[in-house]
């Protein structure tokens, strides 16, 4: 029972859509999904473009965010602290693992509230609600762009060779892109429900950011403690970073599988807890 | 194949209400917990088994069963929370059925509000597009389409304004003129004709009436009968989740209001009010509209006759220069017309004792629709008796007999009269 994909507007389509009471728990529409992708690309178009609508500074803050957080964590952990970061300048070292946090953090946020911002839409017209959390994940990758130009200039001016391990960047960002998403899926289908999601949120993106090692490095965690570290699916992400841009000289591909097993979880959880309380978000939003 | 494109089996929605409904919708996430262990084994068996019966739910449909043909327009009618929406948000596959199930043939377009999905910030053109990507459009329709939308908008200079700016009769023209330009085989309308300009209306109005022409199927639900008469040429009428009938617009649309009109008789307010005036009253002892004495409601066909006779009494005095009339007002209030004792008669009508006195209206030029009549009599000395809102009186639309009568939308006016039109080519 899909529907059509062609619009033929005076033509009658001989395809049939069945509206029945909800079904198990794996009722997953792909190809439903996949008709709408316009209005996910809308939807991402719009996040995007209304994002610095009104702001001075504009796309500015993109840039600025991630610059002053890692003036600020250079200057305590660097230098006050005067923790170890590889033999690489301190700002570069964290301005490498920002760099996909504030893609995480921001695709989390968004996508965790983006049900209940759209709630107008949900309660108004039919789509599959997987495109509205999608689709505010991807509006992130914008910022991302961004502030990844500025990375790249900034390891040009502390003269660290790039690699070819740049080439698995595209993969870390998959992977924190990834990790938003189920945790997002779990969290923005919670709070149509449950508002607390609202107010466990800012915490619990702040707990996570101090859990994972972005102003510090892995390398001052106890050994007996790494395999907690390994848990976070962001560890993987960040060292992973690390690795493909610093050219950190340990071995991170127990650390990335790790990561990758969790956020597999976390997102089929979250797909098969999205999909169940789907069919209520109209009725409870 | 069958020219059903929409069929509906023994639809039921069952929603919860009251204090639960609190705690269902923002319910507090240690609540949750605290019953998680037992929910998975409780929700096992709620979903195997029948539904029970729990105490705070309440059926917002039930057995609901109609079939719609292509080319058929189906209107829905039927008090506030009847169900008539509940209905229409499952069509439109916002909310899922509690039971029973719906097949749909075609491509859906459903206009619950117009305007979803626009955003302040954006400009007309981008929310051009963003509006039709949420009521389902492709890119390249809209491409195409673009144009047109801007015509029907009247809007094109403002086209690259944040709509923030837009004043609220534009903003309304932006939104109708692109949910006018879907072209679903099935059209879910809710009540989003109510608003907007008049003209503008009119003018949306007219399109639907060519998308019916078209073959399409479409679904509206109105508080206008008016609209509803004039688009529809079956009507479901829909209370307490249930149909009540369905079949032919202008039957359904008489029978409903007939029941309305019990509904305000049954209303304390207007009964007591008529006794109260009843012993009060200087002149008016009995009044009879159409051979049913008030109070009563009243029910007629467009352009049928009223016959208002009215029994007075003047308690033993001479009333000189004795003047009545009858007075019709609109449902909100405002006064439309009134039928009084002819001006050649003032001065010659005195009055002692008990009269009779009728007045008779031939071909009532009313739309449909529902008043409000009101009786009143003054004599030299001023008023001498007044009887406000004493019934309603509704106007049924009579589609049979009104060959040359212009067809009217309540925005329109209030009257209904034939016109002779010569058209000639020049």
């Amino acid at each position: 029972m899909s529907i059509e994909t062609e619009l033929v507007p005076t033509e009658f389509e001989e395809s049939e859509i069945l509206i029945s009471p909800s079904q198990g728990l794996f009722s997953l529409e792909l190809g439903d999904l996949w008709h709408y992708r316009e209005l996910f690309y809308f939807l991402a178009w719009r996040d995007i473009k209304v994002r610095y609508k009104q702001t001075v500074l504009g796309a500015a803050w993109a840039v600025l965010q991630p610059l002053l957080s890692m003036a600020l964590l250079s200057l305590i952990f660097g230098y006050f602290l005067g923790l170890p970061s590889g033999g690489v300048p301190y700002p570069a070292f964290t301005f490498t693992a920002l760099i996909p946090w504030q893609l995480f953090a921001y695709a989390l946020s968004q996508s965790s509230e983006s049900l209940v911002a759209d709630r107008n839409l949900i309660t108004k017209v039919y789509f599959p609600r997987l495109v509205v959390p999608l689709s505010s994940v991807a509006a992130g990758l914008m910022d991302f762009a961004i502030s990844f130009v500025i990375l790249i200039g900034m390891l040009l001016l502390f003269r660290i060779p790039l690699s070819w391990r740049i080439l698995t960047l595209p993969a870390f960002v998959l992977l924190a892109l990834l990790c938003a998403m189920g945790v997002g899926l779990w969290f923005s289908a919670l709070n149509v429900q449950y508002r607390d999601v609202r107010y466990a949120l800012p915490f619990l993106t702040q707990f996570w950011f101090f859990a994972t090692p972005i102003a510090y490095s892995i390398e001052i965690v106890p050994e007996n403690w790494r395999w907690v570290y390994s848990l976070n699916p962001m560890t993987g992400v960040v060292e992973g970073f690390r690795w493909a841009l610093l050219g950190t000289d340990y071995t991170i591909g127990p650390l990335v599988l790790v990561s990758s097993v969790i956020v597999l979880l976390v997102l089929l959880s979250g797909l098969a807890y999205f999909n169940h309380m789907e069919d209520k978000f109209a009725d409870v939003i | 194949m069958s020219d059903t494109v929409i069929r509906v089996e023994n639809l039921s929605k069952r929603y919860r209400i009251g204090s639960s409904q609190g705690h269902f919708k923002y319910g507090s996430l240690r609540d949750s917990l605290a019953n998680a262990v037992k929910a998975p084994f409780r929700r096992l068996r709620s979903s195997s088994d029948s539904l029970k019966e729990a105490p705070k739910h309440i059926w917002a449909l039930k057995d609901v069963s109609f079939e719609v043909k292509r080319g058929e327009v189906l209107g829905i009618i039927g008090r506030n929370g009847a169900g008539k929406t509940t209905l229409l948000k499952i069509l439109s596959r916002i909310t899922k059925p509690t039971e029973g199930h719906v097949r749909l043939r075609g491509r859906v377009g459903s206009l619950l509000e117009v305007g979803t999905g626009f955003h302040p910030e954006l400009t007309g053109r981008e929310n051009i597009y963003l509006n039709g990507a949420v009521l389902g459009m492709k890119r390249i329709e809209i491409d195409r389409k673009f144009d047109e939308i801007v015509d029907f908008a009247e809007i094109e200079q403002f086209l690259d304004t944040p709509i923030k700016h837009y004043s609220s009769g534009m903003y309304m023209r932006l939104a109708f003129a692109v949910a006018a330009h879907m072209e679903p085989d099935i059209l879910l309308i809710d009540e989003v004709l109510a608003v907007g300009d008049l003209a503008f209306q009119k003018k949306c109005l007219g399109k639907m009436e060519k998308v019916t022409q078209e073959g399409r199927a479409i679904i509206f639900i109105s508080h206008n009968m008016n609209s509803i008469s004039h688009l529809c040429n079956r009507v479901i009428w829909i209370d307490l989740g249930r149909i009540i009938s369905d079949g032919n617009a202008d039957d359904v649309i008489s029978n409903y209001l007939k029941t309305q009109q019990s509904f305000f008789k049954n209303s304390k307010l207007k009964a007591e009010e008529w006794n109260i005036r009843n012993k009060s009253h200087k002149f008016f002892k009995e009044i009879t509209i159409n051979g049913i004495s008030l109070p009563a409601e009243i029910v007629l066909k467009q352009k049928s006759e009223l016959i208002i006779q009215i029994i007075g009494e003047s308690d033993g005095m001479l009333l000189r220069n004795f003047r009545s009339g009858v007075h019709i007002s609109s449902e909100e209030g405002g006064r439309i017309m009134t039928y009084g004792t002819p001006w050649s008669a003032i001065g010659d009508i005195n009055i002692k004792g008990k009269v009779s006195l009728t007045c008779k209206i031939e071909g009532l030029p009313l739309i449909p629709g529902r008043y409000l009549i009101s009786l009143g009599c003054s004599t030299d000395h001023g008023s001498l008796d007044w009887l406000e809102n004493i019934c309603f009186l509704t106007i049924t639309p009579d589609k049979q007999n009104s060959s040359r009568l212009p067809q009217i939308y309540k925005t329109h006016g209030y009257f209904l009269t034939e016109s002779f039109w010569d058209i000639e080519e020049l």
